[in-house]
């Protein structure tokens, strides 16, 4: 795992037990989230509370992928692209599409239930804070291909890697994540 | 280790084009911002401030709805903002057609949209699950979703033509894709294509221009309305459901009282006689016939003429009077019969004999006067008079089906007057445009596995 100091922007792996530091990021560019580390909220029966995120960037703007930790110590992602919510997990499926093969509009049938390709994006990190259950690390551009189906699914195929990872779950509204410790903004 | 940071301050970005401040309302979304003075798209995120595009229209597009009006949507509990505004286009058999778009925005419950089109209204939001079996749009066929059918109505390419406010995405005039509409009134399920990259689905739902003005507290009234919109809800659409179940209900009502009349009528002959008729005698063969009861209530009552004619007719003028009252009903019958052979063909013209039916005649005592009249050549003809009382009519039968399928009827055709209106705009119009369509088609077609 890795996290970023709250106080000198460090990011530091914890490879054992030792933490070291790996580098220093810059701060957070501008973005709008009402949500911010230690926000809490409910998926299923289950409670999570906000433990890091990572900020994408990519040529239409940003999004979040906050990384969140559910009861029972799951790691799970909430995904925050200008607040339209969806939260997912890691899956491991075997012999997942290569990127070329997932064209727009394309459909994959996962643990029974088929996606279809609606949006493939080339992003990179723009930010991160908080704790991440993985090292992210000079990262360049990566492609980001999410799914959908008809009945509120939602998976992404990341490409970061040389194995593509796959990542599924559910689309979820503001109401429904009971979301608490929030930001607040001004006039609002 | 409570991470609690302080408000997000409303911030203002300076252009670099005029120097004018525009005041950013959407806090870290904005990703392009529009100059208030001089109309550039600027870039929002950069601390430096870019022009992205300068101003290139000549004649500027005032929304209807100010930039930071705040206000409650129809169907909605919270407060949004309204923050950008843009003008789309679609051309249509070298026709141009301009629509308005107005983003609004809550820092919690994130984005919706409004759309405007001749003072027709959508709130539009983007859905979470993609139209049930094929997930994809197309030019034409069916969608389902929301467990409803929506029509195909129209493939275009939407073209930006002007941009006001703030966007949390990258906007230019100029900005093309691929927008598909399928139609349940008063929904309407939308996809945006942008080729090879994105299809976003949305879901739209009609709304009165009084209903938005309401909602958000705008001044004066809304634009009124013209023509009919793609998922305007007819109103023909319940009148007309209601019609045909009242018709409904008044046919079986009225089909069981006929069916009741049929079985109860008695049919009871009240007199019958025959008579003969010369007409080469010169005097008066008007006769009077002896007086009959018609007994019950007042009923329909039927007069049979039955005669031999033989390439003759014969007139007979009736009228039957109530010896109680004087009260006299009068009517005229002709009856002709002709026969013969041509061309190794026989044939025949007319009857032999005449039905009238009188429809309600009191009970009481009558008699018939009969006036007979004819030719006053070939030979004399024998007739004979029957009076049936209390004989099953449908005559009122049928008028009253007519008269309850009037209404029902009407509307139908002014409903389908409407739908005939809403669909002239599609793709699938009467018009017909289907087929200049077929090559906007980038990204649109449905490519399942």
């Amino acid at each position: 795992m890795q996290t970023v100091c709250e106080h000198c922007r460090s990011v530091v792996v914890r490879t054992d037990v030792d933490l070291k530091k790996v580098g220093v990021v810059a701060d957070l560019p501008l973005e709008g989230s009402p949500i911010q580390l230690f926000t809490e909220g409910h998926y299923g029966d289950k409670n999570f509370i906000v433990a890091g995120r990572i900020l994408y960037q990519y040529e239409q703007g940003t999004w979040n992928e906050w990384h969140i930790v559910l009861d029972g110590g799951i790691d799970g992602w909430l995904s925050d692209a200008q607040n339209e919510f969806a939260i997912s997990f890691p899956v491991t499926i075997a012999k997942l599409p290569p990127e070329k093969q997932a064209a727009l509009g394309k459909s994959f049938t996962w643990n029974e239930t088929r996606f279809t390709v609606v949006s493939r994006t080339l992003a990179h990190y723009a930010g991160v804070e908080g704790e991440l259950p993985f090292e992210y690390w000079d990262k360049q551009e990566v492609t980001f291909i999410d799914l959908r189906s008809d009945r509120r699914d939602f998976a992404t195929l990341d490409y970061s890697d040389d194995t593509p990872a796959l990542y599924i779950g559910k689309a979820v509204e503001f109401e429904e994540l009971r979301l608490r410790n929030l930001r607040s903004f001004e006039g609002w | 280790m409570a991470d609690k940071r302080p408000t997000i301050s409303v911030r203002s970005v300076n252009c670099p084009n005029c120097g004018a401040a525009t005041t950013v309302r959407t806090f870290g979304h904005a990703v392009n911002v529009v100059c208030m003075s001089c109309r550039s798209i600027l870039d929002a995120k950069d601390p430096g401030v870019t022009i992205l595009q300068k101003y290139r229209k000549a004649v500027p597009q005032e929304p209807l709805i100010p930039l930071g009006t705040r206000g409650t949507l129809p169907g909605e509990t919270i407060q949004r903002e309204v923050v950008g505004f843009q003008v789309r286009q679609i051309t249509v058999d070298d026709v141009d057609y301009q629509w308005r778009e107005y983003l609004l925005f809550n820092p919690y419950h994130g984005f919706r949209y409004l759309t405007e089109y001749a003072g027709h209204w959508n709130i539009v939001s983007t859905v979470r699950s993609l139209p049930d079996g094929d997930h994809m749009p197309a030019n034409s066929g069916t969608r389902g979703f929301d467990n409803e059918l929506f029509r195909h109505f129209q493939t275009a390419t939407a073209t930006t033509v002007f941009v006001l406010g703030e966007f949390p995405w990258q906007v230019r005039v100029g900005d093309q894709v691929t927008a598909v509409d399928y139609v349940a009134p008063p929904r309407m399920l939308s996809a945006e294509v942008t080729a090879d990259k994105e299809v976003t689905w949305s879901l739209g739902q009609y709304t009165t221009g009084d209903e938005i003005w309401k909602g958000l507290g705008l001044p004066g009234s809304a634009p009124n309305a013209e023509g009919v919109f793609a998922d305007q809800p007819s109103p023909y659409a319940t009148v007309t459901r209601r019609m045909w179940r009242n018709a409904a209900w008044l046919l079986a009502v009225a089909t069981l009282l006929w069916i009741f009349h049929l079985g109860s009528a008695r049919s009871r002959q009240v007199f019958t006689q025959t008579f003969r008729y010369d007409a080469r005698q010169i005097q008066d063969a008007s006769l009077v016939t002896p007086i009959f009861e018609i007994d019950g209530g007042p009923s329909a009552v039927r007069v049979e003429t039955q005669t031999d004619l033989d390439n003759q007719w014969m007139g007979v003028g009736y009228a039957l009077v109530n010896d109680d009252t004087g009260q006299s009903f009068e009517f005229a019958r002709e009856v002709s019969f002709y026969a013969g052979v041509e061309d190794g063909e026989s044939w025949t013209e007319g009857s032999r004999s005449d039905v009238v039916t009188l429809p309600t005649i009191p009970p009481g005592h009558y008699f018939l006067r009969i006036e007979p009249e004819g030719e006053r050549i070939g030979k004399p003809v024998d007739y004979r008079v029957n009076v049936i009382e209390d004989v099953a009519t449908s005559l009122w039968y049928v008028v009253t089906v007519i008269l309850v399928m009037i209404p029902p009827i009407v509307t139908s055709i002014r409903a389908g007057g409407f739908e005939s209106r809403r669909w002239a705009e599609s793709d699938h119009g009467n018009a017909g445009s289907s087929d200049d369509n077929a090559d906007n088609d980038d990204g649109a077609e449905s490519d399942d596995d």
